[in-house]
């Protein structure tokens, strides 16, 4: 009996000293966490992506509450609702980052880039590229390692084994931009989806001269110009003998694709042409142009 | 017998070409200088097209102090400078040149007597080894004149001289030591002049037992020059392997470098470039290649004017073989593979090996079993599978911490593996990464 009444006596003091101790402890070394930021960790994804330039949805949650407007940041995955939810919950205004999407702009394919020697070293675009310019006589474009493919969480992006080259799921595409840090030779870029997700994109990122360009890919930049003086927006820019068009200035009105000697300007999600319109009925092609351009 | 302490290999030497004397190489059509064909910066091109040049002008400067001057190799008319496609396997900035005739500088001395006395000081040697643009001629391609120069504080002891060629299949700084010993030997004490030191040692593995000799022979009418017979171990040619292997000194990991453990260390043919310079003033402009390879008609040694293509040296020894699976430039062990035979001989390029599709093909990747042979037999003392598996998943902390940049490159490691993991191409890929964060760290500071 007395040896019980012992255990229970002790472990009680034990047990009131420890509980006093946490206790002052909790008050001492509490540190302050404002709840708001499990709130909007809360409606976040939660796929830790890092798109959004923070280490993870709770560190891009921690900068929502911390900053004074949420303008500069954007949660690629979630997108405007997510944005909105957060706002709603932090007091603030919203801003609607538009929402952007990863265009591979390579489209030098097996038929088109005709290749010249054979890498038989780790299949990985990093190492490839630090060993030499490629299979190909380009040695800007697309070495189809598949490093993209690696990175993407939400399974995206896969390799084309027709092509050799990397496509994007668009449906898929959250834009956190992990693919485009991975690619060694930047050839994938977050462009915005545009109106209808319409996109005119120049497919090539070699900066060669022409001649050079010309002679490496059916389908390469030569810097000719011709879609810089068919664009009645002034969207597109020579630079480095590569032409680039301002997804911004673009207002989607299609003249320079048909401009370019090399097929390199490639358009996405435009209604299908029919071959040759003669009479004006039909002309979906022709129409496309304007009616984009007033829904801006 | 010495030998370096931790870890090497012994690949088949293969030395195929050791009995072959160097034979000069005809003159190019045309002759390609790329700009960037040293470490450091680029090399700024001085002349325009339609320039008219002779063997030995200069044709590039140095730009900032750790860069080289580049010379013609031939005489004749700047045809353009252009992009093309070197060693590295990219385009970049060359000057290339149609040649016309074989038109020497006046100034260049090209009398095959013995220049023996020196007469310069220390400082006028070390400028005229910067002036002749002379790089490490063991296929780094560091400015020479730059270790000659150490930084203040630090005094060297011991100039080290590197007669190794552990490469298998290279056999370019063998046949020098046989057939311009006492060249070299002036070049050395040139050396030892421009650093200020009593002593040199001239490192050579004894499967050269020729070369020991007629180098033992000949050093005893030089002061100070003694020869040291080394045991047969890959990858001894490394400056660090050298340092401990000759005078037993163990260099601490970088940014240690050589002069900190008191020790210069220079090439065979980096002696002999700067012999030329100083004593007959000609610049870096040809230099001994090895042309070899085992399905090869004749593997030789040439003396090959820079900027002839390569194309032309596999045709002297015998055309290019159809059994050919790779071409190599440099040895087999850190050499790489190049993309075409149109490539231009540059300053580094100390042999072109081509190898058979049999010898070329690289096995299958197979797991890690957990052997350690490559712990083993890392010269450096690191642990490439762990590098490589850091590496592999961008663990780049890790990388840095693990001391990747130590790691030399000597590929023992690759060598080894038996379930042929390609180690060395993820601690490449690892350095790289690992290099451009310190960089941008101490661009920070």
């Amino acid at each position: 009996m007395n040896l019980i009444l012992i255990a229970v006596i002790s472990l009680g003091v034990v047990a009131l000293i420890s509980a006093v101790v946490l206790y002052a402890a909790s008050k001492k070394f509490a540190v302050y966490e404002d709840p708001r930021i499990a709130q909007v960790a809360e409606v976040l994804p939660q796929a830790n992506c890092g798109g959004c330039g923070f280490p993870g949805c709770s560190g891009f949650a921690a900068a929502c509450v911390k900053a004074d407007s949420l303008e500069k940041l954007n949660c690629p995955v979630g997108g405007a609702p997510t944005m909105e939810q957060v706002a709603k919950i932090l007091g603030k205004e919203a801003t609607s980052a538009e929402p952007q999407v990863a265009v591979v702009r390579c489209n030098g394919s097996c038929e088109n880039r005709p290749r010249i020697t054979q890498y038989d070293g780790v299949k990985s675009c990093a190492i490839a590229h630090a060993t030499y310019g490629g299979e190909t006589a380009c040695s800007y474009g697309c070495l189809g390692c598949g490093d993209c493919c690696t990175v993407c969480n939400f399974d995206a992006i896969r390799m084309n084994p027709e092509t050799g080259l990397p496509e994007v799921d668009e449906n898929k595409c959250t834009a956190c931009g992990a693919c485009v840090k991975a690619c060694p030779r930047t050839i994938i870029e977050l462009r915005p989806k545009g109106k209808r997700n319409r996109r005119m994109v120049v497919l090539c990122v070699n900066k060669d001269k022409g001649a050079v360009a010309n002679k490496a890919c059916k389908v390469s930049c030569i810097a000719c110009g011709k879609c810089v003086k068919a664009c009645p927006f002034e969207a597109i820019e020579i630079n480095n003998n590569l032409a680039y068009i301002d997804p911004i200035k673009c207002k989607l009105c299609g003249k320079c694709e048909p401009e370019c000697p090399k097929s390199a300007i490639q358009s996405f999600n435009f209604p299908p042409k029919k071959a040759k319109p003669t009479t004006e009925e039909s002309t979906p092609a022709a129409t496309t142009a304007p009616v984009a351009e007033t829904s801006h | 017998m010495k030998t370096f302490s931790i870890g090497g290999v012994h690949p088949s030497e293969n030395k195929l070409s050791a009995g072959s004397p160097i034979s000069v190489l005809d003159l190019p059509k045309q002759a390609i200088f790329p700009l960037a064909q040293h470490i450091g910066a680029p090399a700024t091109a001085i002349v325009k097209r339609g320039d008219v040049v002779r063997v030995g002008t200069k044709i590039a400067d140095a730009t900032g102090p750790v860069s080289a001057a580049i010379y013609s190799s031939v005489s004749g008319k700047v045809s353009k400078i252009e992009n093309v496609v070197d060693a590295s396997g990219y385009a970049k900035p060359a000057i290339i040149i149609d040649v016309e005739g074989d038109e020497w500088e006046e100034s260049i001395d090209r009398s095959a007597e013995l220049k023996k006395d020196i007469s310069l000081s220390a400082e006028e040697i070390i400028r005229k080894i910067k002036e002749a643009g002379i790089v490490g001629m063991g296929g780094a391609c560091f400015p020479a004149h730059v270790k000659l120069m150490p930084p203040p504080g630090l005094k060297a002891e011991y100039l080290v001289i590197n007669g190794v060629e552990c490469e298998p299949y290279l056999t370019a700084d063998h046949r020098l030591m046989l057939e311009k010993a006492d060249e070299i030997m002036v070049g050395v004490s040139l050396l030892m002049k421009a650093i200020g030191v009593k002593e040199a040692f001239i490192g050579i593995e004894n499967n050269k037992p020729d070369a020991i000799a007629i180098m033992s022979e000949k050093s005893k009418s030089y002061t100070g020059i003694s020869i040291v017979p080394l045991k047969v171990q890959y990858p001894q040619g490394g400056e660090k392997q050298l340092i401990d292997a000759v005078l037993g000194r163990q260099l601490p990991p970088p940014p240690a470098i050589p002069i900190h453990v008191g020790a210069v260390v220079q090439n065979v043919g980096t002696a002999f470039a700067v012999y030329e310079a100083v004593q007959k003033n000609k610049p870096l402009f040809e230099r001994v290649v090895t042309i070899t390879g085992k399905a090869l008609k004749s593997p030789s040694n040439y003396l090959v004017r820079m900027g002839t293509p390569m194309s032309q040296l596999i045709d002297a020894a015998g055309g290019l073989p159809e059994d050919t699976g790779k071409i190599i430039g440099g040895g087999p062990m850190m050499g790489k593979a190049l993309v075409s035979t149109e490539i231009p001989i540059t300053k580094g390029s100390s042999g072109v090996l081509l190898m058979t599709k049999k010898e070329a093909v690289r096995g299958e990747i197979m797991p890690c079993i957990r052997c350690a042979k490559c712990v083993g037999v890392c010269p450096m003392g690191l642990e490439p599978y762990l590098l490589s598996n850091l590496s592999a998943k961008s663990n780049w902390e890790r990388v840095e911490k693990e001391l990747v940049m130590t790691c030399i490159e000597c590929g023992s490691c690759q060598y080894t593996c038996p379930s042929n993991r390609p180690l060395v191409d993820y601690i490449r890929l690892g350095k790289n990464v690992v290099g451009g964060i310190i960089r941008a760290r101490n661009a920070k500071k």
